[in-house]
């Protein structure tokens, strides 16, 4: 007998978590997979699929969790998704196939992402086995950027057929996998795994590789690659262009979250690089970054972490899950606030950071009210780190050193949906495409750049 | 990998390290910088590139022992690697021609200033050289430097080689009896403004900041610096910027954001797996 009401998703309890970088979500259990399967109406004309950027087989995958068969379930989605255990977990679901899902009318859809993650789980413990992929094609590709958008691609065309290797600025591969996700939402091993099973597929990795420094196109051209594809993420930080800013203590998101996650700041000294341990934290912004610094620095041993939004809570682009857990955590929100210095002391340390009032006005061009400074309601309050996670601009080192590519007022490349660019033979995809989005929407823009280069180099050697 | 095919010791605390790295050797144009991160637990740290030879695909890092990751890298040996490294990163040098330039490293800066200097001095411009240190066993490089110069001089804080107190002193000495077109100065933060302080506005002044930095390619803004009241990003931007402009208070206290750390990590003395 089916369930109505769906299986709930066990966590680390809210005084242990917030201490330790474990994992918080702590996946479903044998039983509640398959009660929650039990409760997929298995609908002829699947309206979660369509929600789905790279139309994973939910129905299908679904019906082999109810049929015990979790390892077939998990490759069921790899046809599809070629990092399940990650998009199990960070996927906006919400917003994508549990949201079409024709359940979620009656306000209860199938946790899809749950049961994607038990799947994928279960595939790990099972130990994935794999064949490498001898190349049968001509045409080597270069994929730049070993992110979400990057592997996906490189995958796609390895198991196409074709040669491919991917150049990695960092030491280490994943991109905002690894250096953004924090350990408690995306534990580090599942990338690690995705990266084996990369390279079990013959594709080769070239890591401490900047292009556009360390390299250019030109010499990749030499070196006889004939398609390129460009995912190297949205990588430079905004600021708020406030007094203050180069305060000590004040982060980027990006730095705080690369200091914890790429380099261990969170293991200081056994992991060399330090991070201020900050006792009262402010993060500025709403979003997912948000979260996971303002997260980060609790666990990093903050008494207090507020997060400072300046608009109200339904505008906020966090996951709501994301929200609620930081919630859960004790993390303050101080909504329809907004910064407008940051104060220091005479060593350049921040000691407090003083913010407006806002209230919502006329809907701006995001369709999101616009918040408007209540005059004369300034207030300060008092801290010691300051962490900005506003957002990304495009990252110019590798796009302005490529002539002829076609760029927005933004800096973003130019590029159709199916990643082609105005350079022949150079795609590109994710969020240098289309400035901050999720991983799944990189990963969908990957795909289909991967058949697009394809066609074009079967083009090349007919 | 990159394997250490040659270490030297150059002065107190100062180590040389001939590193291969094909990629790097062919691209690497002076006052560029790469990222080094020597084992798996390192932090990643900026270093200058002080030489590069691009038949045997080795550059050249030099390294003050001075805190926790720089006294780690001076216990490797030739035969030894670092794990990591990621560059030429940062713009390269202006390099003029026909100008009368002014060289000024202090210490560790004899090493970034040596390869700007040869390549001025290629371009057809006159080189003057100021080197200096607190004393005379942290000074190297004066036959490399005398080489690529049209006029070497050395100063020490204790008078135990050359002129007897700081670079400061020979700089506004030079700058009032030659006609000077152009300095570049590359050392300690406290050096730089220095002489940021005693070179005028009207003569152009090139400084090479040393600031934090994580990546080095843009992505984390730790290594903001203000120049002429706007923030700048070191490795993207610079490293080099214009001397007169640069926030130096601000960049001298940017520096010690993890001084207790350092000394905490220093104190352990752990050693990098």
């Amino acid at each position: 007998m089916s369930k109505k009401t769906p299986e709930i998703m066990h966590k680390q309890n809210t005084s242990a978590r917030s201490k330790n970088f474990k994992e918080v979500a702590l996946g479903y259990t044998e039983e509640q997979a398959i009660n929650e399967a039990n409760r997929c109406l298995k609908c002829k004309k699947p309206l979660c699929v369509e929600g789905c950027p790279v139309r994973v087989q939910i129905p299908e995958f679904i019906k082999l969790i109810e049929d015990r068969k979790y390892v077939e379930a998990a490759y069921k989605i790899k046809e599809t998704n070629s990092l399940p255990a990650v998009c199990g977990r960070v996927c906006p679901q919400e917003d994508q196939c549990e949201k079409t899902c024709i359940l979620s009318k009656k306000g209860d859809p199938i946790r899809i992402g749950y049961l994607e993650r038990f799947a994928a789980d279960e595939l790990e413990k099972s130990g994935e086995k794999t064949e490498e992929i001898v190349p049968s094609k001509q045409g080597k590709v270069a994929v730049i950027g070993s992110g979400p958008a990057g592997l996906t691609c490189a995958v796609d065309l390895a198991k196409l057929g074709y040669p491919v290797k991917i150049l990695e600025a960092f030491h280490d591969t994943g991109g905002v996998l690894r250096y953004g996700i924090p350990e408690f939402r995306l534990p580090k091993h599942i990338v690690k795994n995705e990266v084996e099973y990369i390279k079990k597929l013959g594709i080769e990795i070239e890591l401490n590789c900047v292009v556009g420094a360390t390299v250019s196109i030109e010499d990749l051209r030499n070196e006889g690659y004939r398609a390129f594809f460009i995912g190297v993420g949205a990588g430079t930080p905004r600021f708020m262009n406030i007094p203050g800013e180069n305060l000590n203590g004040v982060y980027s998101a990006n730095e705080f979250l690369t200091r914890v996650n790429l380099m261990k700041a969170y293991d200081f000294p056994n992991s060399a690089t330090p991070i201020k341990r900050g006792n009262h934290v402010a993060v500025v912004g709403g979003g997912n970054v948000a979260m996971d610094s303002a997260r980060s620095a609790l666990r990093l041993g903050a008494e207090k972490v507020d997060i400072i939004y300046r608009r109200s809570r339904v505008e906020m682009p966090a996951r709501i899950e994301e929200i609620e857990n930081a919630e859960e955590e004790g993390i303050e929100f101080h909504l329809l606030t907004n910064p407008k210095r940051i104060i220091g002391n005479k060593d350049n340390w921040v000691t407090g950071i003083e913010c407006y009032r806002m209230e919502l006005g006329e809907p701006d061009d995001s369709g999101r009210r616009r918040p408007v400074v209540v005059h004369g309601s300034e207030f300060i309050i008092d801290l010691d780190t300051v962490i900005i996670a506003i957002g990304n601009d495009a990252n110019p080192l590798l796009t302005n050193r490529i002539e002829g590519l076609e760029l927005n007022k933004w800096g973003n490349i130019v590029a159709d949906e199916n990643g082609k660019t105005s350079v022949p033979g150079m795609y590109a995809g994710g969020d240098i495409v289309t400035g901050a989005a999720t991983v799944i929407e990189a990963m969908g823009a990957g795909r289909n750049s991967a058949n697009t280069i394809a066609k074009y180099l079967d083009g090349l050697s007919e | 990998m990159f394997t250490i095919t040659n270490k030297e010791k150059l002065a107190d605390k100062v180590y040389l390290f001939e590193v291969n790295a094909p990629r790097i050797a062919k691209k690497a144009e002076p006052g560029q910088f790469v990222i080094v991160r020597q084992a798996e637990n390192s932090e990643r740290i900026p270093l200058t590139i002080a030489d590069f030879d691009r038949k045997n695909n080795s550059i050249t890092l030099v390294v003050l022992e001075t805190g926790y990751s720089t006294s780690q890298m001076a216990k490797l040996t030739t035969g030894n690697s670092f794990l990591d490294i990621a560059g030429p990163l940062g713009h390269p040098s202006e390099i003029p021609s026909g100008e009368t330039v002014l060289m000024v490293a202090g210490g560790l800066g004899i090493a970034p200033v040596f390869p700007i200097a040869r390549k001025l001095k290629n371009a057809g411009n006159k080189v003057i050289s100021i080197i200096g240190a607190r004393n005379k066993d942290l000074l190297f490089w004066q036959d490399r430097m005398g080489k690529v110069s049209d006029e070497l001089l050395v100063a020490t804080d204790d008078g135990s080689l050359g002129h007897k107190g700081f670079v400061t002193d020979l700089v506004v000495d030079k700058i009032k009896n030659k006609n000077i077109d152009r300095v570049f100065a590359i050392g300690p933060g406290v050096m730089m403004n220095a002489v940021a302080r005693v070179v005028p506005e009207e003569i152009e002044l090139t400084v090479s900041l040393n600031a934090l930095m994580v990546d080095g390619t843009g992505m984390c803004g730790g290594c903001r610096v203000s120049v002429g009241g706007e923030t700048k990003f070191t490795c993207v931007d610079g490293p080099e910027f214009n001397g007169h402009k640069v926030d130096f208070e601000e960049f001298l206290m940017r520096h010690k954001i993890y001084k207790n750390e350092e000394e905490h990590i220093c104190k352990l003395g752990k050693d990098l797996s």
